[in-house]
């Protein structure tokens, strides 16, 4: 779809969808927070979060099997504790939609 | 507070572990010494990394193994191990891994708050690298409970 998305949906994924997805979504909301960006962040396991329609999708290292099937791209964050890898990845997310 | 959630019943400092798989047996084993898992739990976390990548390798050095609530979580809680001599998790950035810290969960919400405080504890690299090197419980201890009181203005 051509256009202005108006909210960004941000999704973290974990494997059981509520532990390290859960702390990565607290850190991304950090993050947009700070870059004052309207944007919903959520998180799930990766299994539902296939289909959930989301903008940009955030997760830890995962096996590349696991990561088949996105409906978008998954971006690996490899250290969810640091704020500017984070903010860097949003920030490129952000480019390559033209913002 | 960080200091109730880790306590001296479910800190463990300075174990060996051969690899991933026994230090998150030993990590989980903690966890149920606690009555917070059946046994199951464990491989269950086990599993998880088997089946879905090293993706709980949050941060270098330190990994936070769990699973679904369904696989044998009877309350929230959490525990932490130490290790000797790292291991490697099989996380291309973040390995290898000294801090294992096993959570459950008892259902999907009421953990939020146990696990934001930790979040908020571990952000701070000082506190990671703390726990890396501290052999004395009654050290971490009192350190998680200085943190408790003078992470309020932080």
């Amino acid at each position: 779809m051509i256009g202005e998305v108006k909210v960004i949906k941000i999704l973290t994924v974990c494997g059981a969808g509520q532990g390290s997805s859960l702390i990565l979504k607290m850190n991304v909301q950090d993050v947009v927070d700070e870059l004052g960006l309207d944007a919903d962040v959520d998180n799930d396991n990766i299994s539902t979060a296939k289909n959930s329609g989301a903008d940009l999708i955030l997760a830890g290292e995962f096996h590349e099997d696991a990561l088949e099937g996105f409906e978008v791209p998954v971006t690996t964050v490899s250290d969810f504790m640091d704020n500017e890898e984070i903010k860097s990845k949003i920030q490129s997310f952000l480019e390559t939609k033209g913002e | 507070m960080i200091s109730e959630y880790l306590t001296k019943d479910n800190i463990r400092l300075g174990f060996e572990a051969e690899d991933w798989k026994e230090a998150i047996k030993k990590s989980g084993s903690i966890l149920e010494a606690n009555d917070l898992i059946e046994s199951q739990y464990i491989d269950a976390m086990i599993e998880m990394v088997k089946d879905k990548g090293a993706y709980i390798v949050i941060t270098p050095g330190l990994a936070i193994p769990h699973a679904r609530p369904e696989k044998g979580a009877k309350k929230n809680g959490l525990s932490l191990l130490t290790l000797k001599e790292a291991v490697k998790f099989g996380h291309s950035k973040n390995d290898p891994v000294k801090v294992v810290i096993s959570f459950c969960a008892a259902d999907d919400s009421t953990h939020t708050q146990m696990l934001s405080e930790l979040a908020e504890f571990l952000k701070d690299k000082k506190n990671v690298n703390y726990i890396k090197e501290v052999d004395s419980k009654k050290e971490l201890l009192s350190y998680f409970e200085n943190y408790d009181r003078g992470g309020e203005s932080n």
